[in-house]
């Protein structure tokens, strides 16, 4: 096990052009499962082929359980590496594919069929030894993967969306049996992701990357009640949190808290909303429309309710937001700034 | 799938009946009049004594094939098509996955390489032996200039690329290779891009250097396409009686004679059709049997 560290690392792929990645600095924790979250073209996949030695940074450094790595190969890493399209070799057998890496790194042959009857039976896919990839579905070939990256005990383990070739189904039960295998062998693993609820449901910290800049790390608890900035507040969340200008500064509250007035107690902020739009998706509704009057007049804002019968298009409610749930953010940076007492009539 | 193939029917098939029969008539006279015809009049002739500027012409029997069995020269025929057609494959594959690799990568000028490394294929064969054989030239040849110049040899007593057996077995067996290579590179080279790059990156990730990934992932997996480019060398090389014509012309002392080159000399120069068309039915055997994995091949790429 070990901690992958990166100091200001920076990928230009064209010269004068934007860093692919820029200036990126984190250090995982020990057994720590931490997932690149972002857009595509955010850098995070690049990133990733960075720590794995596929991609040369074009500056900074990369170190892996305390030793610089920037000038080592892949193989010489102590990583495995787990590919969004899984790329297990086609003319081998499953049990020849799992078997590959230790070959590639001369463990002696009366070590092979031990190991990989330990890995292909953590992955329950001790059935499929002969077969060859074609023959297996998704999620089996997913699992030979995870496999054939365990077999030789990695250090550190790189996930390059491994799921997102999954039909949504067979996703979520895909995520639980990765967690499941992260928890019972404890490798620290670095995830990359673009779909949010996979990074919420099982980074133990998540990285959000956006244009290859940092934009946070933090818990999925952290990233999501306290976004770093307004990025990551509309990153995180579905519907994304709402934000409107008002005066000199930007406020953000959660569609979950922006509710109809009787619901809530406490010090909250009244606000008029004209219902535009009304989806009912089972265990809630999300209604989306427009604040009237006051200085919002005509903002935009989206309310999530578990029950919305009381409401019709077009007519206009008394909604409010509890104070305690307001975020705030500047303008001109969109960062984060403390709480403050604004005008709101 | 159901609807597209109904309708194709209906303009094939259904508005006029003679359309198929017109569009098939082109390729049916050609294979019979430029394939069956001569390849029917060689078996004939094989079985008789037809010699150029005699009209009579008697059935002999297995008479045309006893006496080339016992000549010399057709031995030496088929054992210099067999090394012909084996060696310059071996000197092919090696050079063309070497070039493939090479030409993987993006470099500056990687263009006007495949241009060049594509021209003995684009340039007629003729043109191509009649340049090997000023390079390979007893009095004028650029190698022998080159190595007197450097003082490995002295003046006038260079080899004879093409004077003495040895030498000119192997001088048309690299130019066949230099031939074929193009070829080979260029499918090898559609087969290395067509594998997902992300498989040697696994490899790399897993542990595996260089060569390790070359021979247990990517050849292994071009193993079709690679087969492609053997059988089709191999057919180029074994019918092909250009290069030795025009290098040698079968000498010195028909040590470079081949099948095709040997059936050219007897029955068109020599005039005796009979043994030469004999000589030609022998390959038929050979290329069938190359002809039957071809197409096994193909019908395994179609299924996966």
């Amino acid at each position: 096990m070990a901690v992958v560290e990166t100091r200001n690392l920076t990928k230009v792929f064209k010269e004068g052009h934007l860093g692919a990645v820029n200036r990126v600095s984190f250090e995982t924790r020990e057994g720590e499962f931490l997932v690149f979250l972002g857009p595509s073209g955010s850098g995070k996949t690049t990133l990733l082929r960075m720590i794995a030695g596929l991609e040369i940074p074009t500056s900074g450094e990369i170190l892996i359980g305390g030793q610089l790595v920037n000038d080592l190969s892949p193989r010489d890493r102590r990583i495995a590496m787990v590919f969004q399209s899984y790329a297990l070799y086609p003319h081998l057998s499953v049990y020849k594919n799992i078997a590959f890496p230790l070959k590639a790194q001369n463990v002696p042959r009366e070590q092979h069929r031990k190991k990989v009857e330990w890995a292909a039976s953590l992955l329950g896919i001790g059935a499929l030894l002969e077969r060859k990839p074609r023959e297996l579905s998704g999620g089996e070939r997913q699992r030979v993967a995870l496999a054939r990256a365990i077999v030789r005990e990695p250090a550190v383990f790189l996930l390059d969306e491994p799921l997102s070739n999954l039909d949504a189904k067979l996703r979520a039960s895909a995520r639980e049996e990765l967690e499941r295998f992260h928890r019972s062998v404890g490798t620290t693993s670095i995830y990359v992701t673009h779909d949010q609820v996979e990074a919420m449901a099982m980074g133990d910290r998540i990285l959000v990357l956006n244009k290859g800049v940092v934009h946070q790390l933090g818990t999925p608890t952290e990233v999501y009640d306290n976004p770093a900035d307004t990025f990551v507040a509309t990153f995180l969340g579905s519907p994304p949190m709402n934000l409107v200008g008002l005066g000199d500064v930007i406020v953000g509250f959660r569609p979950e808290h922006f509710l109809p007035s009787v619901n809530v107690t406490g010090e909250t902020i009244p606000l008029q909303f004209k219902v535009g739009n009304m989806e009912y998706l089972g265990s809630e509704w999300i209604v989306s429309g427009t604040i009237v009057g006051g200085k919002l007049d005509s903002k935009k804002a989206v309310s999530r309710l578990a029950s919305a019968q009381h409401l019709g298009l077009d007519g206009v409610y008394d909604f409010v937001v509890p104070v305690r749930t307001l975020k705030f953010f500047d303008p001109a940076t969109q960062q984060r700034v403390p709480p403050r007492d604004i005008q709101w009539q | 799938m159901a609807i597209g193939s109904a309708r194709f029917k209906s303009v094939g098939a259904g508005q006029s009946p003679f359309l198929s029969a017109a569009m098939f008539a082109p390729a049916a006279l050609y294979i019979l009049l430029l394939v069956a015809g001569p390849f029917l009049l060689a078996v004939f002739y094989a079985f008789s004594d037809a010699r150029i500027g005699n009209a009579e012409l008697h059935f002999v029997g297995l008479e045309n094939f006893r006496s080339i069995l016992q000549s010399p020269s057709f031995r030496v025929a088929i054992r210099n098509s067999i090394i012909f057609t084996i060696g310059s494959q071996l000197v092919v594959i090696v050079s063309a996955n070497i070039l493939a690799i090479a030409l993987e990568n993006t470099f500056r000028g990687r263009g006007l390489v495949r241009f060049l490394i594509l021209l003995p294929w684009v340039a007629p064969i003729s043109l191509g032996a009649i340049g090997w054989k000023w390079i390979l030239d007893s009095i004028y040849s650029v190698i022998s200039w080159t190595l007197v110049a450097l003082h490995f040899f002295k003046p006038f007593s260079a080899p004879m690329w093409l004077g003495e057996p040895h030498l000119a077995i192997a001088s048309v067996l690299l130019v066949h290779s230099w031939r074929v290579i193009p070829f080979s590179t260029v499918i090898l080279l559609a087969g290395r891009t067509a594998i997902p790059k992300d498989i040697p990156e696994a490899a790399a990730v897993d542990g595996a250097g260089f060569w390790r990934t070359q021979f247990q992932i990517v050849i292994p997996m071009m193993r079709p396409i690679l087969s492609v480019a053997v059988l089709f060398g191999l057919i180029f090389t074994f019918t092909d009686m250009t290069v030795v014509y025009i290098l040698t012309a079968g000498g010195p002392f028909d040590s470079t004679q081949t099948l095709p080159s040997l059936a050219f000399a007897l029955g068109i120069q020599g005039s005796d059709l009979a043994a030469g068309a004999a000589i030609s039915l022998f390959l038929v055997p050979l290329l069938v049997i190359l002809a039957y994995f071809m197409l096994r091949i193909a019908r395994r790429a179609e299924v996966s």
